[in-house]
């Protein structure tokens, strides 16, 4: 059913924190997400032209970088961008068919691909473009938060997170439950001011990015010892006292 | 967004389709048409082979068209769903009155009548898939829908009219005016529409986009992938939109501008059936140039993320 689940008492809220203080723009989690969930739920992700010219495929994570303000004030900051699984999730509500649903218990949006008929109106309906069409497989695909890693009992429960989180090698991506308060993810939201990306659309995203931290403001240049005339204490003393 | 060649299609087609529907109801209910079983059959059938010829050329976008029949189920929260059901019921009380003209008997005003409440509902459900969708600000938009009805009735009538002459030229004469009167509510509709998108400017940006605005201006340094993905092939699609402004010219010459010029003439004296004919072609041919203007000039969040503009 494509219209949202009505809210569950109890129910948990799952997402992710991206740290954008932290994140050093590798890649590991959009290649470690490709890797896992090629041979996932969703799999698979399919690769047209891979190794040749104008390659082409599906991927749930891609990362970005920016440079924002000027001169000495600017910043270069890498940006991953998946699906921020909305709570008021468009891509859900325009489905026609009843495939892309956001499941009650836990809140993650995914993709029923026995039922979605390639419509591709959910990719329009989703601003952060989170949704990618596989064209071999006819259907719409998205980011599953790795369901079947999150659950999964064949897996050391350390490793019951999602890949991209599971691989980064700077700790900027963090998995949680966001209903509790008392969890990592409520916690860094709280303290670093976790935002919402494009909140004037009011599709309310469970994701949370936390922003860059702001630079150490640089000491001024203490001054340099003198050098010249003057007793060998005396220049002792003021190249001591310059340090 | 990228202009689909079945979708640009079926919006067009279709549009033309339900809106000869709707006045073969509306005006057969006031008694204003021919009543002759020709006529009838012709003018209907002409209808039906437009919109489902275009209902068709839209499952042609689909990935699964076998599964086309699903997209029935979601009308409590889809536009797309609540079309398929409504172009579905359409159906009822058009092959109601065919059955009833093929069979010798008079059309009803009511089964008229429920043809082109069809006929409304479907072309505003269909209207209604891209005027609800927020991350477009060329499509979010009061007029959109507007648009889409008026450009129904007016390719429609101008159809209806050529059909008509063939049978009844003072009621050909009648549709040319009724066409003369939306033709110039249609462009009026469409200027006003352009005015608009011209001068917006969308309300999410690269800052809003990324959360960095406090930092200050944002730009894109490096993006994801070196080729063009799927979001940027779909939502992306930016071919063409520099000569925007000279095919904005030609769809409003082609769809309004010649087709009201040879209306004035039907209008104003008798002019052949074969003006109307012409007038018709060339007011879809425009309606299908300003259908794929529509998407063409159509920009999405998403590329806010690759440093363009929204």
């Amino acid at each position: 059913m494509t219209t949202l689940p009505a809210p569950v008492p109890g129910a948990k809220k799952l997402g992710l924190v991206i740290d954008l203080d932290t994140c050093v723009g590798c890649h590991a989690c959009a290649v470690n997400c490709k890797e896992w969930n090629a041979s996932g739920h969703s799999a698979p992700l399919t690769d047209s032209n891979a190794y040749q010219a104008d390659p082409h495929g599906v991927w749930f994570n891609r990362v970005h970088t920016y440079e924002a303000g000027e001169g000495d004030a600017s910043r270069t900051v890498h940006f991953p961008r998946s699906c921020l699984h909305c709570e008021d999730a468009p891509c859900v509500t325009v489905c026609p068919t009843g495939a892309s649903y956001k499941r009650a218990e836990d809140g993650i949006v995914l993709v029923n691909a026995d039922t979605c008929i390639g419509c591709q109106l959910c990719a329009w309906a989703c601003a952060y473009g989170a949704r990618e069409f596989d064209v071999d497989d006819g259907v719409m695909k998205k980011c599953t938060l790795c369901i079947d890693r999150i659950y999964n009992e064949n897996i050391p429960e350390a490793e019951r997170v999602p890949a991209c989180v599971s691989t980064c090698p700077a700790s900027a991506r963090h998995f949680g439950d966001f209903n509790d308060p008392a969890s990592r993810v409520s916690q860094l939201v709280l303290e670093r001011g976790g935002y919402d990306l494009m909140p004037e659309l009011g599709y309310k995203p469970t994701n949370k990015y936390l922003p860059p931290r702001k630079p150490a403001v640089a000491k001024a240049a203490t001054p340099a010892a003198e050098t010249g005339g003057g007793s060998s204490l005396l220049r002792w003393l003021d190249r001591a006292l310059s340090r | 967004m990228k202009p689909a060649g079945s979708i640009v299609f079926f919006t067009t087609a279709s549009g033309a389709g339900y809106g000869i529907l709707f006045w073969l109801g509306v005006l057969g209910a006031l008694g204003m048409l021919p009543e002759t079983i020709g006529f009838g059959l012709i003018a209907l059938g002409l209808a039906t082979a437009l919109f489902t010829a275009g209902l068709l050329s839209s499952m042609a976008h689909l990935g699964h068209p076998e599964r086309a029949w699903r997209a029935l189920s979601q009308w409590r929260s889809s536009w797309l769903s609540r079309e398929g059901v409504a172009a579905l019921l359409t159906y009822v009380p058009v092959l109601l009155l065919g059955l009833l003209w093929l069979l010798g008997g008079r059309p009803t005003a009511l089964l008229g009548l429920l043809c082109s409440l069809g006929a409304v509902i479907t072309v505003y459900c269909t209207a209604m898939i891209y005027a609800s969708l927020k991350p477009i600000r060329q499509w979010n938009h009061g007029l959109v829908p507007a648009f889409y009805l008026i450009a129904a009735g007016f390719s429609g009538a101008l159809c209806l009219a050529a059909v008509t002459a063939f049978f009844d030229v003072t009621a050909a004469g009648r549709l040319a005016v009724l066409a003369l009167a939306l033709g110039a509510g249609g462009i009026a509709v469409k200027l006003a529409y352009w005015q608009a998108i011209d001068n917006s400017v969308s309300a999410s940006t690269p800052e809003s986009a990324t959360g960095l605005g406090s930092i200050g201006k944002v730009r894109s340094f490096e993006a994801p992938h070196t080729e063009e993905n799927y979001l940027l092939k779909e939502m992306g699609f930016r071919i063409a939109r520099k000569h925007a402004a000279k095919l904005r010219v030609y769809a409003a010459l082609l769809g309004f501008g010649v087709p009201l010029a040879m209306l004035v003439g039907v209008a104003a004296g008798a002019v052949p059936v074969a003006v109307l004919i012409l007038a018709a072609a060339c007011g879809l041919l425009g309606m299908l140039l300003e259908r794929w203007l529509f998407f063409a000039e159509a920009t999405h969040t998403v590329v806010l993320f690759y440093g363009r503009q929204a």
